[in-house]
């Protein structure tokens, strides 16, 4: 089973590790450095990305001639997909522990910040047999 | 099933330009003769282990990709004959001969006719990268997607689209004409700049092991600049990938962090590749026809010739920039040009020029103009200024390790203040 972890960033201005000071910042990324060697190694990491912030999101529609209309900036935004991992585990229980892992990544301090972390499940194509 | 050793693999992908050359002349059909030559390298890479190398190794794969060819040609007539009978006067097996193999001058031909098509102007960068990759340097279409982090399928897709704008353009499978080589040329080697380019980003990516870009981007310069040897602009090229490549050890950190140039440890640069660049260089720019990758290429040797940061000839590379500026209208130039004045008149005079881009469209809303104002900032001992700017650079660019450098390099300066 794959599943999609979403991390969120609250906020819809810069990452708020932007501001922090310099330890807790190379902390916080040796931490999801070394979270997604581990995930790997363990044959569970299908994929990760992470997003470029909020302020240079766009939002997208088709106008009436089907030619894109974008929109920028998002004040009502209360938090921002930061990032996600798709992992590919056997059952739903060790995509949350993976995920309170993830949630537990060092912030401010080296204070766990277990900040939530959204999971999903990743549809899969139909058994080849589902025709018949 | 045993492996095919690197000296094997490395003759294997120096042959299968040639042969792909030696087919696309006969059968003039690129597309055709390109999967053949895949077939065959697959064939080979799985035999060769087994029964050994063959006593002609181009004639093997000649031979088997023609006759993959011929068989093609076969069921392509087969399909016709069965809906109106029309049958080639010329017998399949006959339209592509395998004969003796052909004169190194008419190889060589071929394989610069071959760069050329895959490097045609009317192809998109991504493609004509991925053809070149594949044609020319022999690499796998699954090796390809690895390299660029997509799906086999979707990289097949991508060479595919590229083989069929091939067609449509009715690009000629010859050396370009005088009146249009010079301009062929340039577009051959811009691709191959590009693709070093991406290499060398991609370099300091982590856990994820990617094909070497730079490397195979090194690997056809230096049989374009085997093929063209006479052209000054060609061995620039070479020298500046070569003289860039020289520092990728020192490049990034134990952590896969970005280390700039003043801090890196230049006992771990390449000093071979450093004398090979210096050398092509030191023949080219005596026969008078400057171009943009020679002048590229002595900013990279000055940069590599000072024992440390601090004994870098600036005067020198900031005199480079002025030529660099007169022949061509870059912005990166502009931005380098500005940081060599700042290191020879000091900061503010630096940043007055970055004043003058700041209306530059091709700067607008990209973090290198901010990055480097914030450098500047920073010497110029405006830390708060200079930590705004590169959290703002941080924010804007692509490269999860520039970003994770410039937001650690702020939050130094934050930690200074505090």
């Amino acid at each position: 089973m794959k599943y999609m972890l979403m991390m969120n960033a609250p906020g819809n201005g810069p990452y708020q590790i932007a501001s922090w000071p310099h330890q807790d910042l190379v902390r916080h990324i040796q931490f999801m450095k070394s979270f997604a060697k581990k995930l790997t190694a363990a044959g569970e990491l299908v994929t990760a990305e992470g997003l470029s912030g909020p302020d240079q999101a766009k939002r997208v529609r088709a106008g009436n001639d089907g030619k894109p209309i974008t929109d920028g900036v998002f004040p009502e935004a209360k938090e921002f997909l930061a990032g996600y991992w798709i992992v590919q585990v056997d059952s739903a229980e060790r995509a949350y522990q993976i995920a309170a892992e993830a949630s537990a990544a060092p912030g401010k301090g080296g204070a766990p910040l277990n900040m939530p972390i959204e999971v999903r499940e990743v549809m899969s194509a139909p058994p080849s047999d589902w025709e018949q | 099933m045993a492996a095919l050793d690197a000296a094997h693999q490395n003759l294997l992908r120096t042959l299968a330009p040639e042969v792909l050359g030696i087919l696309c002349r006969r059968t003039k059909d690129f597309a055709a003769a390109e999967d053949a030559v895949q077939e065959a390298l697959v064939a080979a890479a799985q035999q060769w282990p087994a029964e050994g190398l063959p006593a002609h190794p181009r004639a093997w794969l000649l031979q088997v990709a023609s006759r993959r060819l011929t068989d093609e040609a076969r069921m392509a007539i087969a399909r016709r004959a069965r809906e109106q009978i029309v049958v080639s006067l010329v017998p399949a097996e006959e339209q592509v001969v395998v004969g003796a193999d052909d004169g190194a001058e008419v190889l060589d031909d071929d394989s610069l006719a071959l760069l050329f098509m895959c490097c045609h102007p009317s192809l998109s960068p991504a493609s004509a990268i991925a053809l070149t990759l594949r044609a020319v340097a022999g690499l796998t279409t699954a090796e390809i997607g690895r390299a660029f982090l997509v799906p086999e399928a979707t990289m097949a897709q991508r060479i595919s689209r590229a083989k069929q704008a091939i067609k449509d353009s009715a690009v000629g499978f010859e050396r370009p004409g005088p009146e249009v080589f010079a301009a062929r040329l340039d577009a051959v080697m811009h691709v191959l700049y590009l693709l070093f380019s991406e290499g060398y980003a991609a370099s300091s990516g982590d856990a994820v092991v990617r094909t070497d870009l730079s490397g195979e981007a090194l690997r056809v310069t230096r049989l374009l600049h085997r093929l063209v040897p006479d052209e000054p602009e060609v061995s620039g090229l070479l020298a500046l990938l070569l003289l860039t490549d020289a520092r990728r050890a020192a490049r990034t950190g134990p952590g896969g962090e970005l280390v700039p140039l003043d801090q890196q440890d230049r006992s771990l640069w390449d000093r071979r590749a450093i004398a090979e660049g210096v050398a092509l260089l030191d023949a080219a720019l005596p026969l008078g026809r400057p171009g943009p990758y020679q002048l590229q290429a002595a900013v990279a040797a000055l940069h590599d010739e000072a024992p440390d940061a601090a004994h870098t000839d600036w005067p020198q590379i900031l005199a480079l920039y002025e030529v660099l500026r007169g022949l061509s209208d870059n912005p990166m130039v502009e931005l380098n040009h500005a940081i060599a004045t700042a290191m020879v008149y000091g900061p503010a005079a630096g940043l007055t020029l970055l004043d003058q881009l700041a209306g530059d469209a091709r700067l607008a809303g990209t973090h290198r103009l901010d990055a480097v104002r914030a450098h500047l900032m920073e010497r110029a001992g405006d830390a708060a200024g200079a930590i705004a700017l590169y959290r703002r650079a941080a924010g804007r660019t692509a490269s999860v390790v520039e970003r994770e450098y410039l937001l650690a390099h702020a939050a130094r300066l934050q930690d200074g203040l505090a």
